[in-house]
């Protein structure tokens, strides 16, 4: 009994700790990679080559006053980027990051990921709406319509790789690619996902939500200090999250040449973040009408015949 | 300004100052002293007395469509300006561009000194075309006085104007892409914007509002560095415009949110009295430059670019191809440029014109610019009217932007290419 309380409160402590810095790594990251796309330097007075200035800003953001709203909802406004925070140390549970490292290896292990991920978004819909302001609202009312659009291109794609797999088992879907990886089996899938994911971490080019010469900051226009750090750690989180998913599900987790294990689901998963940082910095945004035309009417069909097509293939395999 | 009545008006009232406010100063008997000072003290109290009523009886309602007030401060509204929107949902029913927040009396000033000491007020109209803006009112007068101009500051003129075009449209390639949501560009743009305002300062000693025209001629002359550095500068150019074009024009989702976007029609542009690159998108090849030459823009081979369609997309690729008509002009006055004196030693420094009226246009890489110069035959001016085009370029959004997304009208506000200060004065 005592051994458990002591291991679940090991992983708090450790996936707590590894959110936090990995988000600041991460921020640096971003810094630095659209810097130099943007033929700038990036920040390089804090510590080398500004490697503390993320710490610098976290601290700021810690030490600021928290504003709320006269006339915001002030429970709701509270709330909200607590929520949105919660999905994702609740994430964390069934990453398969190496073989013996995985919090809870559940048998229902991506169901559970797709069930709390799509959690946000209620966040979201609340810190627009508490906020009591126009630009906020309208930004959650977009963020709403687009992640439960884009998940059900999304959920296709990743339901055609289970179909292959036949298990939900997050230790068995890495087992299973241990010869070939999923992203060479559902090459369709992969890209369906990819997309998926940008729309659903609200990634530019989908990044309407916070569209910020049309709404500002979107959802977020209103908060200040810890509370809009903890949206932009749930942010950049997720997009570390739908990497470690993506991963996992296609890429073939801690499998690679030579030795396998932890640094190769690292590797993978950082190789992903930045080309989602890349295609960010590269493209304009799309319209709100564009962006659902795009989901409905050709990603979601293309994810429905990908399954349909898995589904005939696998049958006449078998 | 000038608290004119106009009949059968829909909607009077005051364009540049506070709504309630019941003075007109561009009135010749307008005194800024006793009761005016009052009377605008008096204006913001009961400016926010009334703002206070109109917010507690809009919380009333509770109705499908709002309001939403964009601006003055606004990431994309490209400085203090105030988009009045009537919005169901994302769908913009009626737009209405409130003006007046930089307004700094700029024509008042020229009232109130003498021609001298208006020189660096133009270049803060737009702060963007300021080089431009010097030669629209320095030929202003230069007409009203006839004064010849020299050879080299003809070449210098004609030099400067050129950059300082390529300068702003860079800056509106930028911000325009800004809009539509991609960020990258904007730093490319500044990058070259960057030397030419590198050449401005080793010519004038400022970066962005200038006082370097003089009647008759310039300041100083420019240097031969300056003329070496312009002319490394245009093969430099030329390669990033071609990167820019591969990048940004062949990109779908870019071609996707301008083309169709905010279409002007050639009557509709002319009806509002829309010109610059606005209008020639609508099909209608009008630039002062060719139209009416001032200077010595008719001794050069260049092309007026224009566009059919009248979409952002049409003003985009008209505004591109004029910088390459730019770097065409720069090129030949570069190789041209003859030796000389850089101003007319002859210029008077004080001077009474004749009494007259007196108009001249330059064309801003907005439009149309002119200065409309009254002179009662005294030292000072009797009035200055400026004639800039975003004042006449940004009411078209009304019509224009109507029954559009609200992402449109960004792309929409940022493809007319609005400077606030401009439209205020």
């Amino acid at each position: 009994m005592i051994n458990i309380a002591i291991q679940i409160l090991i992983w708090a402590v450790g996936i707590i700790a590894v959110v936090t810095v990995n988000a600041l790594a991460l921020v640096y990251l971003e810094r630095k990679v659209s810097a130099h796309i943007q033929c700038r330097l990036g920040p390089m007075q804090v510590g080398f080559h500004g490697l503390l200035q993320t710490v610098a800003d976290a601290v700021k953001l810690v030490s600021k006053e928290q504003i709320i709203p006269k006339n915001a909802d002030k429970v709701l406004f509270i709330l909200a980027p607590i929520l949105a925070f919660f999905p994702v140390i609740v994430l964390f549970v069934v990453m398969p990051f190496a073989p013996n490292l995985i919090c809870r290896d559940l048998n229902i292990g991506v169901l559970y990921v797709f069930s709390f991920a799509s959690l946000e978004v209620i966040a979201i819909f609340m810190a627009g709406w508490s906020s009591n302001n126009k630009y906020s609202l309208l930004g959650a009312m977009r963020s709403v319509a687009q992640v439960v659009s884009y998940e059900v291109p999304l959920l296709l794609a990743v339901l055609a790789v289970v179909l292959v797999i036949g298990s939900l088992k997050m230790s068995e879907v890495v087992q299973y690619q241990h010869k070939i990886w999923m992203i060479f089996l559902q090459p369709a899938a992969f890209l369906i996902f990819m997309m998926g994911g940008l729309a659903d971490t609200n990634r530019s080019p989908f990044d309407i939500p916070e569209a910020e010469s049309e709404l500002i900051a979107g959802f977020h226009t209103e908060y200040s200090g810890m509370r809009f750090a903890l949206f932009f750690l749930s942010e950049y989180s997720n997009v570390f999250l739908v990497s470690c998913i993506a991963t996992a599900l296609f890429l073939g987790g801690w499998y690679g040449p030579f030795v396998n294990g932890i640094h190769w689901f690292v590797i993978k998963v950082y190789a992903l973040v930045f080309v989602m940082m890349w295609v960010r910095w590269t493209l304009p945004r799309l319209r709100p009408d564009q962006l659902m035309n795009f989901c409905w009417k050709i990603l979601t069909p293309i994810a429905i015949l990908n399954l349909l097509v898995t589904g005939v293939v696998l049958k006449l395999v078998h | 300004m000038y608290g004119m009545k106009i009949d059968n008006h829909p909607k009077l009232d005051r364009l540049l100052l506070p709504e309630y406010s019941n003075f007109h100063p561009l009135r010749k008997g307008f005194k800024f002293e006793g009761d005016s000072v009052d009377d605008m003290n008096r204006t913001w109290e009961i400016e926010r007395e009334a703002d206070q009523k109109v917010s507690s009886t809009v919380l009333e309602h509770h109705r499908r469509d709002y309001f939403v007030n964009m601006g003055p401060q606004h990431p994309s509204t490209h400085g203090v300006l105030r988009l009045l929107l009537h919005m169901d949902g994302e769908t913009i029913l009626e737009i209405d561009p409130v003006i007046g927040y930089a307004h700094r009396a700029d024509e008042k000033m020229g009232e109130n000194g003498n021609y001298m000491q208006f020189y660096p007020y133009p270049s803060r109209v737009d702060y963007l075309a300021g080089m431009i803006y010097n030669w629209g009112y320095v030929g202003t007068v230069e007409r009203a006085i006839g004064i010849e101009i020299t050879e080299r500051a003809q070449y210098i003129r004609v030099i400067v104007s050129e950059l300082q075009r390529l300068a702003s449209h860079l800056m509106w390639y930028g911000a325009f892409l800004m809009d539509v949501g991609s960020f990258t560009p904007f730093l490319y743009c500044f990058q070259d914007r960057e030397e030419i305002l590198d050449m401005f300062e080793m010519c004038d000693g400022s970066r962005l509002t200038y006082n370097y025209f003089r009647f008759g001629g310039q300041e100083r002359d420019l240097s031969p560095e300056m003329l070496d550095r312009a002319r490394k500068f245009i093969p430099m150019m030329k390669s990033h415009l071609k990167d820019y074009e591969k990048l940004v024009q062949k990109n779908i989702i870019f071609r996707k949110r301008t083309e169709g976007v905010g279409v002007i029609t050639k009557d509709m542009a002319i009806q509002y009295g829309v010109t610059g690159a606005s209008l020639r998108a609508s099909g209608f090849a009008y630039d002062v430059r060719k139209s009416e030459p001032y200077g010595i823009y008719n001794q050069f081979e260049w092309d007026v670019p224009t566009a059919t369609t009248g979409d952002a997309y049409g003003r985009f690729a008209v505004r591109v191809q004029e910088m390459w008509q730019s770097l065409r002009i720069l090129e030949q006055a570069l190789t041209r440029i003859p030796e000389g004196p850089y101003n007319n030693p002859a210029a008077p420094k004080r001077f009474k014109p004749n009494p007259g009226e007196f108009y001249f246009c330059v064309e801003s890489p907005r439009g149309e610019m002119g200065i409309y110069l009254i002179s009662d035959g005294t030292e000072n001016p009797y009035r200055i009217k400026m004639r800039t085009p975003c004042y006449s370029n940004l009411q078209v959004i009304k019509d224009v932007g109507r029954k559009n997304f609200l992402a449109d009208v960004v792309c929409i506000l940022g493809s007319l290419d609005i400077v606030v200060p401009d439209v205020d004065r």
